[in-house]
């Protein structure tokens, strides 16, 4: 049963083919890495599945409906879910608001004019501060954690929407080994019905957490397969360290 | 440091105490400082008003005053042609603010930051030139003048001391409802999307409809105020609710601290008491005054007044 | 020509002189808006300043030496006055574009209260340098020759500031700070000097076009009101950072405020503020906004 799912998905800047032809399936489940050299594409594919960038031609499909030309706000309440290369939280608040903010809207009710404290919402925070292994850190400000830290709370921001498919950028970034070994249980841990798309630089992460990978150059997708046939490919080894010719970097490869 | 509103049993203490405090001044301050304080209470209402928009929704508005105004002028109005009564005219004062609030909110919320700020204050400006041009309902240049008192009941609010009595309890029970909005899960939401409008959409929040509806409600209570100045002074001019009013009303809230509706209140005093009372010593030159001041807040305290004195505070 | 435009060529024309009065008010805060993201609110009191120097050193009937010794001045006083605004900007730079509006509000405040203080309270009036203080013939009507000029002279500038922006170095900065500010602070232009220059010369324009327009508007308290709001929907119509699109803006707003008054009366504002809503909400960017890359 596929959950999400890409056909010919396409981005142009001017002249820049951001994103060429891309074509992906994410079934229930998966744990579907996204690699790639820098500046292949993976943040705008990104951005046109969460819905913050139009694509200019392409389709986008959430459980067999077109959500193409849907906004950010609507595939996040159809669950949709992100977290954001560079930590996109609520700095004024403490950790645990953070997640409450994101909890509040799917299992509680965030027009409320009353005080008011929902247990449902409570538990939840409770619940995700302890899954991400920051319990005892709810009443941190958000300026006080570190940045691993900060990562984690991104994650259960992100989850606290209960989404059905996560799309996680770059979770690892700047984490230390014992942070990333953790982080790597968390979302080793990660409900069986959720579909997870992640961007990731460290490879170990990558070929200890996904059964697919989709590895992208330019733009367009170089391969797609199981890590293991990842690993061996000349190609994708090329596109990482380079081949003789600097120039094959930057230009794009010619018909065979 | 959390900026959630502390409605823990000391501030409220304190609250009682200054609430006792205000509720007896008739009793011993003579006429001009009590019509002063009066005035105090209706302008703090107002900040009070534009704090939830600026502070807890992050719209920074440069156009409150047309609320103000209109609240103040739909008040008058039923006041000479319709009924007396001090409640009726409340409600319909907070109505027309609401009112008003919809239809340049429904606009203006579109816009984010600064470019929110010249909208709100191009529809201000709009405002006030109605307020000019249409004659026969506002009077004109010329104003909303000759409006009777109102009454509670059989008691008619005539004496500096019932006016200001009436002016505290409705500044009281709108502080209380603002207060517990600001503390309630939709409170919180404004907060995120103050801090993070991106982060909220993708979430799934729409963020539009909340902007609109702190924008409207913002609105009802400056028209609340509006209503309460023209009981007070029983005259509406186009200037109360004018550019002037609205660039007060946001020293207030800027001097005070966004985000802290004590804060708002304390600034609206600090305006008040600067610009028009201070002003008479300083040879009329208040507003440079408060200019001067309101600069150094900007530069030195970036969390206003009660951001400086939080610190001392939580001991 | 045309019935209709015989009968409202008057106004038609004042709607030029008054749109490139307003298009040398306004190019300055488009392109400190669009190059540095702040909003000088000070804008219209640098305005209200050119009047009043006018007033002051050219008195209510200039002559030629009067008005443009009245000229230099304020083009001294608004340069400087705008390049200091632009240091204590610059001290706000780290917290947010709203600290930094509200910095040039209480200025603003401030700097009326003084002018305020020094000049009183009354209007007072200039009249066009002698010279310039008559009627021509224009297509059959008379028609001040001072607005003429002013149409002239509003040209001239246009001309110089497309020619700064588009062929100078400094031009080519403030475009890429338009596009992408951190990308020019680190290729490693002093940031800091080229915004004061930029503001500085904004200011500058703001306070000659106040002299400019002092033998139209005259000088009294609130007039750096009006002229703010009108400067803000034309460089809101017209798009920030866009010296194209601030003319635009300034020759449609210019109309709006003669024709449209003409034709309207009181109704002119509502357009003027009806189009900045519909321009906003349509095209949030204003009407010719130049396409950039990341601005936060």
């Amino acid at each position: 049963m596929t959950t999400l799912s890409c056909v010919g998905l396409c981005r142009q800047f001017g002249a820049l083919r951001a994103v060429d032809g891309v074509d992906l399936v994410l079934p229930e489940g998966s744990r579907h890495a996204l690699i790639g050299p820098n500046g292949a594409g993976k943040s705008t594919l990104f951005r046109l599945l969460a819905g913050g960038l139009r694509p200019s031609a392409g389709r986008i499909f959430l459980d067999g409906g077109d959500i193409t030309h849907l906004a950010e706000t609507r595939r996040a309440q159809l669950g949709i879910g992100q977290t954001f290369q560079h930590s996109s939280l609520f700095l004024s608040m403490a950790a645990s608001e953070n997640i409450r903010l994101a909890a509040q809207r799917s299992l509680g009710r965030p027009w409320w004019p009353l005080p008011c404290s929902f247990p449902t919402v409570r538990e939840r925070v409770e619940q995700l501060l302890g899954a991400v292994g920051l319990s005892g850190r709810g009443e941190a400000p958000v300026a006080s954690l570190s940045h691993g830290e900060r990562r984690q709370l991104e994650v259960a921001v992100a989850l606290a929407t209960r989404p059905r498919v996560l799309l996680l950028d770059e979770p690892a970034a700047g984490l230390s080994p014992a942070e990333t070994a953790r982080l790597s249980e968390l979302i080793a841990g990660l409900p069986r019905d959720v579909a997870l798309l992640f961007v990731e630089h460290d490879l170990d992460l990558v070929f200890r957490l996904a059964t697919q990978v989709t590895v992208m150059h330019l733009g367009a997708v170089l391969m797609q397969g199981t890590p293991e046939e990842v690993r061996v490919s000349p190609e994708v080894q090329a596109a990482y360290l380079g081949t003789g010719q600097r120039e094959d970097l930057f230009l794009p490869r010619e018909p065979e | 440091m959390s900026s959630t509103p502390a409605l823990n049993r000391r501030s409220l203490a304190w609250a009682a105490i200054l609430l006792a405090t205000l509720a007896v001044a008739p009793l011993w301050l003579p006429s001009y400082p009590l019509v002063t304080l009066t005035r105090i209470l209706v302008f703090a209402l107002l900040a009070v008003s534009l704090d939830v928009l600026v502070g807890y929704t992050g719209l920074p508005s440069l156009g409150h005053g047309a609320y103000f105004g209109a609240g103040a002028y739909a008040a008058g109005w039923v006041a000479i042609h319709m009924t007396q009564s001090a409640t009726l005219t409340l409600l319909v004062a907070s109505a027309s603010g609401a009112a008003a609030a919809a239809i340049a909110g429904s606009v203006a919320v579109r816009a984010q930051g600064v470019f929110f700020l010249m909208l709100t204050l191009a529809l201000g400006e709009m405002a006030h030139q109605l307020a000019e041009s249409w004659q026969e309902v506002t009077g004109g240049s010329n104003g909303l003048y000759g409006i009777p008192a109102v009454h509670l009941g059989t008691i008619v609010l005539l004496s500096a001391r019932a006016v200001y009595w009436w002016v505290l309890s409705t500044f009281v029970s709108g502080v209380a409802v603002l207060g517990c909005v600001a503390a309630s899960p939709f409170g919180e939401t404004l907060r995120g999307i103050r801090d993070n409008e991106g982060r909220m959409r993708a979430l799934g929040y729409r963020v539009y409809h909340y902007k609109l509806a702190a924008f409207i409600l913002s609105g009802a209570f400056a028209g609340m105020a509006g209503g309460l100045l023209a009981t007070h002074q029983r005259l509406v001019t186009p200037a109360d609710g004018g550019l002037g009013t609205s660039t007060l009303a946001l020293f207030a809230v800027i001097i005070g601290g966004e985000a802290s509706l004590s804060g708002a209140c304390l600034g609206a005093a600090l305006v008040v008491l600067i610009r028009d009372s201070l002003g008479a010593s300083l040879g009329g030159r208040g507003p440079l005054v408060l200019g001067v001041v309101f600069v150094a807040v900007v530069y030195l305290l970036p969390s206003g007044l009660a951001g400086a004195l939080r610190p001392a505070w939580r001991r | 020509m045309p019935d209709w435009v015989n009968l409202h060529f008057v106004s038609l024309l004042n709607g030029l002189a008054i749109g490139f009065l307003l298009f040398i008010l306004a190019v300055g805060l488009s392109l400190v808006f669009g190059m540095m993201d702040v909003l000088n609110l000070a804008h219209g009191v640098l305005f209200l300043t050119g009047s009043y120097v006018a007033w002051f050193v050219a008195g209510p009937s200039p002559s030629w030496g009067g008005f443009l010794a009245a000229l230099t001045v304020a083009a001294l006083v608004g340069g400087a006055a705008g390049a200091l605004l632009s240091l204590a900007c610059d001290r706000l730079s780290r917290r947010t574009h709203l600290a930094q509006a509200l910095l040039t509000l209480g200025v603003a405040l401030i700097a009326a209260e003084v002018l305020s203080a020094l000049f009183g309270n009354d209007v007072h009036s200039v009249n066009p340098p002698e010279a310039l203080d008559r009627s021509v013939s224009v297509f059959g009507h008379a028609y001040p020759l001072y607005r003429l000029c002013l149409i002239a002279i509003g040209v001239v500038v246009a001309g110089a500031v497309h020619w700064i922006v588009e062929r100078t170095l400094l031009g080519a900065l403030v475009r890429a700070s338009v596009s992408d500010r951190q990308m020019v602070s680190a290729v490693g232009f002093d940031d800091r000097r080229v915004k004061a220059l930029v503001f500085g010369l904004g200011a500058l324009l703001a306070s000659v076009a106040g002299v400019l327009g002092a033998p139209i508007y005259g000088a009294r308290p609130g007039l750096d009101v009006t002229v703010l709001i009108l400067a803000l929907v034309v460089v809101v119509i017209g798009g920030l950072g866009s010296v194209r699109g601030a003319l635009l803006g300034a020759l449609v707003i210019g109309q709006i405020e003669t024709l449209g008054r003409a034709l309207l009366a009181n109704f002119a504002s509502f357009l003027l503020f009806g189009a900045l809503a519909l321009v906003l909400i349509l095209r949030p960017r204003g009407l010719l906004a130049p396409a950039n890359g990341s601005r936060s």
